[in-house]
């Protein structure tokens, strides 16, 4: 090979032949998918709360893609329906994530309501659900004699409380609990008028 | 259009180009006698292996080699010597960096309640540390720091503006630092590979445009009429990173499933586009070097590059198999995925008959090991990486550690050890100076082999086994946490003795640094003896 021009030309042309697949093509075709009829914007504390989640990297464990069942058994684990590309339309970035060594939460919501639990799950993950390996998030939350008015106090199974102590969730905790009970994908992936 | 049509249309016209591509370059190849792979020997070196110094007065040395064409290439180190070493300095910091962020990771994940009290000790954060400082650190510090240090030697030619370099690099650090500290504080962008504030991304797109830059004008001022296969590699990689890096970042742009797409595409990209290109130029440089022999066939290393360029840039999707983008783009990801059998075969292929007969080299020559083994490694997992693509494979595998262990393998069996050679054979050449304790060299590469050994089968299998409990709805989800537990930690055993190799090979770097200076002496067979290099 003689011309650095042609070679330099001919290794951009195929960047270019893949980026047109890969980013092109989905940036005219599925950019700017419709919200499916059903799903509703974050409101702003669960945009916090998702800020806290992409901080946090729970994204690194979680997925939020659960598949159809021709290749997962994702809906008899109570995961949800497979999603479409309008189920994140309001997702800025999109955590579809990579690894389960945790379960999916694009319905935790549905699965667990409880702010309860989650709180408790995140100051200690293992006083709800034994042998799990998630990081515990104990700087979320204060341990303290006693809490003051309008907090809201953890309540623990009594081997996981501290004794004599009060555990109060801290308004970061407070808005990624709000963010995980979002996460609700329990209508249909298309609307019955669409299909007729 | 449909989407056979646009599968098919993709398909054939890059099967078309590729073709083309390597029609035309190859047409002009044979006019040059085929002989573009002894370009990186000097007149008569073939069949001597490159020693530490070779500075002959005049004419020709004792074993018939033009000493003109040595002292040229003296003279090519020189002007790389201080730009070399301060990348391969700041490559070291990052690689203990990244070493003990991954190290920290790893135990995480089975000792859950370990050091869980500050924020950015937390796996999520950790674990992106490890990430970015391995992305963003050490991988392009060494690779870099070698690509400027074989460049000028190949176009027989000295660096043209190496301070430009110096400053991109030092840019570049300072980013990646702000970066860290900002992933470490919770500020993150919240796509895997793309986490750093894209803010602070203006810095690196400064910081390598100004490494670039000398390089594109060196290659402009070249000495020779041929580019070597290593220039091809190095070259593109050096044009690709800026698109991807650009196109990946720019804020505002990426929306929705499409924001995933080419998260991927970037992801598997910098991968085979930047790295892997950077650590292939290098096993085509060094491995002929060290053995005294060009490569075999340069047809098929022209196979090689080419259909490397042509497939890997498509085969981002594969990481999105079973997910919410359109099912043409993941079936043609799968597709290209396949195809890259093609360039690793060509490549596997050559590296093999360049060696033949000259295995012997192997046992005197630890930097030859480190760069053995990152090629056969470069054949594994590009060869496992096809497979996983398979979407019988990958429902298995998908979402599990076996992944984990898939891009260690590329990045770390291939990429890393691939430069850790480079590294041997660069730093007595930049610095002076002899690494003092050659028996040192063996315990960093067995330590790493092992290491990297233990930590891919452990996590093959438990990841295999984490996948199969997934699939099985009759098994709880907990069940599949709760089995990888022991693989996990073995991974911690493996990954422990790879950063004790690290920290191993840092402590030579910095006792050649310190120790009295060693001018490598004339007549030298440093390299070619047993014993040593």
């Amino acid at each position: 090979m003689h011309s650095e021009a042609r070679l330099i030309l001919g290794g951009l042309t195929t960047l270019a032949v893949a980026t047109a697949v890969l980013v092109v093509i989905p940036y005219l075709t599925v950019r700017d998918t419709p919200p499916v009829a059903g799903l509703k914007p974050y409101t702003s504390t669960e945009l916090r709360g998702r800020t806290q989640y992409i901080q946090h990297g729970c994204m690194y464990c979680h997925s939020q893609q659960p598949r159809p069942k021709a290749f997962a058994p994702d809906s008899q684990r109570a995961w949800g329906r497979a999603t479409v590309a309008g189920d994140y339309a309001y997702d800025d970035p999109p955590l579809l994530g990579t690894m389960r060594t945790g379960p999916d939460l694009m319905n935790i919501g549905v699965r667990q309501p409880s702010d309860q639990w989650h709180l408790g799950h995140l100051y200690q993950p293992r006083a709800y659900a034994p042998g799990s390996i998630m990081p515990a998030y104990p700087f979320l939350f204060e341990v303290r004699d006693q809490a003051e008015a309008g907090e809201t106090v953890v309540v623990l199974p009594p081997d996981f409380a501290p004794e004599g102590k009060v555990v109060v969730a801290r308004p970061e905790a407070l808005d990624l609990v709000s963010y995980l009970k979002s996460l609700k994908r329990n209508y249909p992936a298309v609307d019955a008028a669409s299909v007729k | 259009m449909n989407t056979l049509s646009i599968l098919m249309s993709a398909f054939v016209l890059s099967l078309v180009g590729l073709g083309f591509f390597i029609w035309s370059q190859r047409s002009r190849l044979l006019s040059h006698d085929g002989d573009g792979s002894a370009v990186i020997f000097a007149t008569g070196e073939i069949g001597h292996a490159e020693t530490t110094a070779l500075q002959p007065a005049s004419g020709t040395d004792a074993d018939g080699i033009d000493s003109q064409e040595l002292l040229d290439r003296v003279a090519a180190d020189a002007s790389t010597a201080p730009v070399v070493f301060f990348f391969y300095c700041c490559a070291f910091v990052w690689l203990l960096v990244a070493s003990a962020a991954g190290l920290t990771a790893s135990i995480k994940l089975h000792a859950p309640d370990w050091l869980v009290s500050e924020a950015w000790l937390s796996f999520g954060r950790i674990r992106t540390i490890h990430l970015n400082a391995v992305a963003y650190g050490w991988a392009p510090m060494a690779g870099l720091g070698t690509a400027l240090f074989i460049i000028p030697r190949l176009l027989k030619t000295e660096l043209v503006g190496g301070r430009y370099a110096l400053l991109g690099g030092a840019l570049w650090n300072a980013a990646l630092v702000a970066g860290l500290g900002s992933l470490a504080y919770g500020v993150s962008d919240g796509l895997e590979w793309l986490e750093i504030p894209w803010q602070i991304d203006i810095l690196f797109v400064a910081g390598g445009a100004l490494v670039g830059l000398p390089l594109i004008l060196t290659l402009l001022r070249r000495k020779v009429a041929h580019l070597y296969v290593s220039v091809w590699y190095m070259g593109c990689a050096l044009f690709w990173f800026p698109v991807l890096f650009l196109v990946a970042n720019f804020p505002g742009i990426h929306r929705g499933v499409e924001a995933a797409t080419m998260n991927w595409w970037f992801g598997h990209n910098v991968l085979g586009l930047f790295y892997t290109p950077l650590a292939l130029a290098s096993i085509y440089y060094f491995l002929p070097k060290l053995i005294g022999r060009p490569i075999q066939s340069y047809n098929l290393s022209l196979i090689g590059f080419w259909g490397l360029a042509f497939f890997y840039g498509q085969v981002g999707g594969h990481h999105l198999i079973g997910g919410p983008v359109p099912s043409w783009l993941v079936t043609l990801s799968i597709v290209q995925s396949m195809m890259m059998i093609l360039p690793v075969v060509a490549f596997t292929v050559n590296q093999h008959l360049t060696l033949k007969g000259h295995l012997s080299a192997l046992r005197h020559s630890p930097t030859l090991q480190f760069i053995c083994l990152g090629g056969l490694m470069y054949t594994a997992s590009s060869v496992q990486g096809s497979f996983e693509a398979l979407r019988s494979v990958n429902v298995i595998t998908h979402f599990t550690h076996y992944t984990v262990a898939h891009a260690h393998l590329g990045l770390y069996g291939f990429v890393t050890l691939t430069f850790f050679g480079a590294i041997y054979f660069v730093v007595p050449r930049i610095t002076g100076r002899d690494w003092p304790w050659p028996r040192l060299i063996s315990v960093h590469f067995w330590l790493a082999a092992i290491g990297i050994a233990i930590y891919f089968i452990s996590l093959t299998i438990g990841g295999w086994l984490q996948g199969s409990a997934m699939l099985d709805q009759s098994r709880g989800f907990m069940e599949s946490v709760q089995l990888t537990l022991p693989y996990l930690k073995a991974r911690s055993i493996g990954g422990g003795l790879m950063a004790l190799s690290h920290v191993v090979f840092a402590a030579h770097f910095v006792r050649l640094l310190i120790g009295v200076r060693q001018v490598a002496q004339p007549n030298s067979t440093y390299l070619a003896a047993p014993g040593a290099l």
